[in-house]
This record gives structure tokens, C-alpha cells and sequence, in this order.
């Protein structure tokens, strides 16, 4: 009797499965085997390896995606820290997470008018008599603006593993006569590592894949993975190419998922767990 | 000690600020008489009259919220479904490569989604548009679902369902009346996130979407890329109130469920301080 309701809940779950995880995965290697005559292949591969564009955009896209990570990580820590010891902290937090439930699209479509040659921040130095700067469709716009719109999904994490830390820990280190420095350097970060390995794979991944960012604030300047993906699957129409980068995606993300252990949750249930 | 009190005070309040202030910026803007996010020159609504006049822009709300709420309605029923599927499973290999499938779609890049679905669609001649915009939302919010109502059923005590089943319950009768009441705090929170999940998305619906149907996200995009328009910016005031009413209506939900979980255990802490007593 319990074997046959068990399948019986298996019929629509097990179909989504089917179709919609291990399916499309199928489709998207299967698909990097093609070029854009429908020709079985090995070309796409080849391309990618030998010529140098697609290298050193990989390269490139993984470089800003590290820029991006370490910025984010480098104002999110304090902020975690310090978040822990505040008054309020469940009513700070409530505003931390707030900005995540802003579409990402209104926030980047906020930068173009704070950057752009007339904007804020140009209206700003106006008043000291700098002249505007070109700073929209920048390196810098787009680093800041990506950094800008990770770093709840970096405090979260890191404040939950500070939330866990043992106070008793950091006294006792206090007591055996360290000094606030070295209790921070061998207690409290090793202590918190699991929240800032969290959060960097929840902000990293994302980094190579955010393809608007890349087209509204870094202009056609800048080019990661996802906007490869993007011009290959909806602008030249070569599948095979955009897959094969697809493919590149996927191996980039098992290898940071490895690295930073396999606490794999997706970003977005970090601001439902406080 | 005091002074530095203070400065991880000032730390926090600049943080606040930066994550504030293009947010403020954009709402500002949105009142501004003129056409351009730059010098305020006076204070109308104007912006906001455009925005409810114009048809398209309703049109697509009234789509994005139709989309919004059909995906987490299906998803829930299926994740739902799903989770007990996985909570009977007693075989822990076949358990855990489901839960690892589960959460394949969790983890993978919005693009990897997008292109993949997209080829997915044209191998079986979908046509894109409302339909594999819908059937993309409830895929990936079903995983979510899963791991929503999973936890609560894993909380439900076997002794309880073999208590009913004693007394004479039938499988149906069991399910409605024992275990669905007890995981519905978990169904409720798996809807709502796949609605916010539906709502938030861009990247998905902007690869499996035709030329035909939009999505809010999807118009804001196309918008942007144009320039400036001062609709957008009232559009966002809009969408902010919406989102503080989703928060809030969300810690509603979880202050109700926490309540209900501390008034649980204080009512068992009182019947073994009971069980206690009498020996």
C-alpha cells in the first residue's frame, strides 16, 4: 500500500525531474557538439581552446568576478561584525535584506542615472569644480554596481556564522593574554570561515554570470561568461558556441562550489532564513 | 572601548547609506518635473499619472503578477507532492541523488537555466512565450518548495501517523486530515518564495520569452537600455511600497510560524514536566 502512494507522489515530482533538471543539463552538452549549420562537431571545443578570445575572456570574466568577491567581502565582513553587536541587530538585518527584494534591474537602472555624465555623482564633484567624468560603461561602474548588489547575499551568510560563534572562545583568548588582533586572526576568522566560504560562492558564481549588468552599466565594454552566453543563444543565433561557453559555466561553477565546500544553497534562501 | 564603539557604529550607518541611496535616488527622481534623473526642478506626479495611464505597462503587470501566481500555485502542489515523495523513501542512496537532482536548478546560473530551457523548448517545439514562460517559473520553484516542506515533514513523529492509522484512518484521511495540517506552515512559505522567485526573475524569462509576452523585468530591461525614463522611476516607487508589504506580510508568516513552534514546545515541555510529576 505505502510502495504504491510513494510512486504515485513520484508521477508529477519525477516528471519535473526528468524534464526539467536532467533534460535540459543533456541538452546544453549535447547541444555543444553542434555548429550553427547543425553538423556534429568537436569544432566548438576547438575554437574555444585555440583562439584566444574565448581564453582570455574566460580569463577576464573570472578576474572581475574576483574583483567583485573581494570588494563585496572586504565591506560585508565588518559589516556582519559589527551587526552582531548592535542592539537591534533583527531590525538591521530586516534592512540589509530589504534591498534583495528591489528588482536587480531598478537597481542597476538607478546607476545609470547616479553615473551617468550629468548624474549625481558628476553634479556632486561639480560642486568642487570637477569637471564630469566619463564614468558609466566603466570597469570601475561595473564592478561597483555588481559589488553593490551582492553584498546582502555576502552579509548574510557571514553574520549567520558569527551569529554561531562561541563567545567563550573569543574570552578565553582575550584571557590567555592575546591580543585583539591576534584573537581576530586565529579565532574569530578561522572560527567564521564557513560563513565567509558561503558567501563568497553565493556572491562568485553569479559574478560570471550577471550578463545585464554588463550590457546597462558596463556597456558592451565588458564581457563575462553569461554575456557570452547571452549574444551566442540571442543575438548571433550559434547555439553550439553559447553552449559550449554554457558548458565552461557549469565545470567554473563545480570547481568554486569545491573549493568552498558544498554548503550549496542558493543565494535567494539566505534572506528567508533570518 | 567606547570611542571604537562608535566607530563600528559610524562603519555600519555609511554601509546603510550606500545601500540605501540608489534606491532613495530612484524614487526621488520619480517626482521631479523633469525628464531626466538630474536637477530635481520641482515636485509633480505626473510620472505617476503616465505610469497608470499607460495600458502596455498594466497590461504587463497584470501578466507578471497572472505568471507570478499560477507558477508558485503549480509548484507548490508539485514540491509538495515531491517532498513527501523524497520523506518516504527509506533507500538513503536513492534519497540523496534525488535531493542532490532537486537542487541542481538552485545552484545553477540564471544563463544556464535560460539557455538550457530554451533548447529544451525548441527540441519539442514549444512555442515560447506565456506558456514556456510559465512552465520555466514552476521549474525552478519547485526545488524551493521541496526544501520548505521536507524539514516539516521530517519533524512529523512516525508515533502520530501510526496513532491515526490505529484508530482506523484511512491513507486519504491521514493525509488531509494528520499530515497536511501539520506541514502547511511549510507549503505556505514555499509559495511565497516561489512567488518572490517568479517576480525577481530576469535572466529566465528574458531567454525562454518570444516577442510576444513580457514580463515586468523583461520591460524594465528594454526600457533601461533606452535611457532614461522617469516612468521607470515611478514605476520603482511603486514596486518599493510593494516589496516593504511583502516583507512584512513574509515576517508575518514566519513570527506566526515560530510562535506556533514555541507555543508547541512549551506545550510539550508541559506535558513531560507532567509525565514527570506523577511518578
Amino acid at each position: 500500500m505505502k510502495k504504491s502512494t510513494n510512486a504515485a507522489y513520484y508521477i508529477p515530482y519525477g516528471f519535473w525531474l526528468i524534464f526539467f533538471v536532467i533534460a535540459p543539463v543533456v541538452l546544453i552538452i549535447y547541444q555543444s557538439f553542434f555548429d550553427i549549420n547543425g553538423h556534429f562537431t568537436l569544432s566548438n571545443y576547438q575554437t574555444y581552446f585555440s583562439s584566444g578570445t574565448y581564453i582570455l575572456m574566460t580569463v577576464n570574466s573570472v578576474w572581475y568576478a574576483f574583483v567583485i568577491t573581494f570588494f563585496t567581502l572586504l565591506v560585508s565582513y565588518p559589516t556582519a561584525y559589527f551587526l552582531h553587536y548592535t542592539k537591534h541587530k533583527q531590525l538591521w538585518l530586516l534592512l540589509i535584506i530589504l534591498p534583495t527584494w528591489i528588482n536587480l534591474l531598478l537597481k542597476a537602472y538607478a546607476f545609470i542615472g547616479i553615473f551617468s555624465q550629468d548624474g549625481g555623482i558628476n553634479s556632486f564633484l561639480g560642486l568642487f569644480g570637477i569637471p564630469a567624468q566619463q564614468i558609466l560603461f566603466t570597469d570601475f561602474s561595473f564592478i561597483f554596481v555588481a559589488a553593490y548588489i551582492e553584498i546582502p547575499f555576502m552579509i548574510l551568510p557571514i553574520f549567520n556564522s558569527v551569529e554561531e560563534l562561541n563567545e567563550g572562545l573569543v574570552n578565553a583568548s582575550r584571557d590567555l593574554g592575546a591580543s585583539s588582533w591576534q584573537t581576530f586572526r586565529q579565532v574569530i576568522v578561522p572560527m567564521t570561515m564557513s560563513g565567509v566560504k558561503a558567501g563568497v560562492q553565493a556572491v562568485f558564481i553569479p559574478s560570471l554570470s550577471l550578463f545585464m549588468i554588463t550590457r546597462l552599466i558596463g556597456g558592451n565594454r565588458v564581457i563575462t561568461l553569461g554575456t557570452a552566453i547571452e549574444e551566442h543563444f540571442l543575438t548571433t543565433m550559434n547555439w553550439g558556441m553559447g553552449s559550449t561557453i554554457g558548458v565552461v559555466l557549469i565545470v567554473a561553477m563545480f570547481i568554486i562550489m569545491f573549493l568552498t565546500g558544498e554548503r550549496n544553497h542558493h543565494r535567494k534562501e539566505a534572506r528567508h532564513e533570518n | 572601548m567606547k570611542t571604537k564603539f562608535k566607530w563600528s557604529h559610524l562603519y555600519l550607518v555609511i554601509v546603510f547609506i550606500l545601500l540605501y541611496l540608489p534606491i532613495m535616488y530612484l524614487i526621488t527622481y520619480s517626482f521631479s518635473d523633469g525628464s531626466r534623473m538630474t536637477n530635481f526642478t520641482g515636485f509633480t506626479f505626473k510620472h505617476y499619472a503616465a505610469l497608470f495611464a499607460d495600458t502596455r505597462m498594466i497590461q504587463i503587470v497584470i501578466d507578471t503578477l497572472l505568471v507570478a501566481l499560477l507558477s508558485s500555485l503549480v509548484a507548490t502542489i508539485i514540491g509538495t507532492l515531491g517532498a513527501m515523495a523524497i520523506n518516504t523513501t527509506s533507500r538513503s542512496v536513492v534519497r540523496n541523488s534525488v535531493l542532490s537532482l532537486n537542487n541542481i536548478l538552485m545552484v545553477s546560473p540564471d544563463v544556464i537555466i535560460g539557455a538550457s530551457f530554451l533548447i529544451f523548448y525548441t527540441a519539442l517545439k514549444i512555442p515560447l512565450g506565456f506558456g514556456s514562460v510559465l512552465m520555466s517559473h514552476i521549474a525552478f520553484s519547485i526545488p524551493i518548495v521541496v526544501l520548505m516542506v521536507l524539514p516539516k515533514l521530517q519533524e512529523m513523529s512516525q508515533s502520530m501517523l501510526d496513532a491515526a492509522r490505529d484508530l482506523g484512518s484511512t491513507n486519504g484521511q491521514i493525509i488531509s486530515r494528520v499530515i497536511f495540517p501539520f506541514i502547511t506552515p511549510g507549503i505556505f512559505s514555499g509559495f511565497f518564495m516561489a512567488f518572490t522567485y517568479s517576480l525577481d526573475d530576469f535572466a529566465v524569462t528574458f531567454f525562454v520569452t518570444g516577442n510576444g509576452f513580457q514580463t515586468l523585468s523583461v520591460e524594465i530591461y528594454a526600457r533601461a537600455r533606452q535611457g532614461i525614463d522617469l516612468e521607470i522611476n515611478a514605476l520603482s516607487g511603486v514596486m518599493f511600497i510593494f516589496a516593504l508589504l511583502l516583507v512584512v506580510g513574509y515576517y508575518f508568516i514566519q513570527t506566526n510560524n515560530q510562535s506556533r513552534k514555541a507555543k508547541h514546545q512549551a506545550l510539550e515541555e508541559s506535558e513531560a514536566l507532567a509525565h514527570e510529576t506523577t511518578h
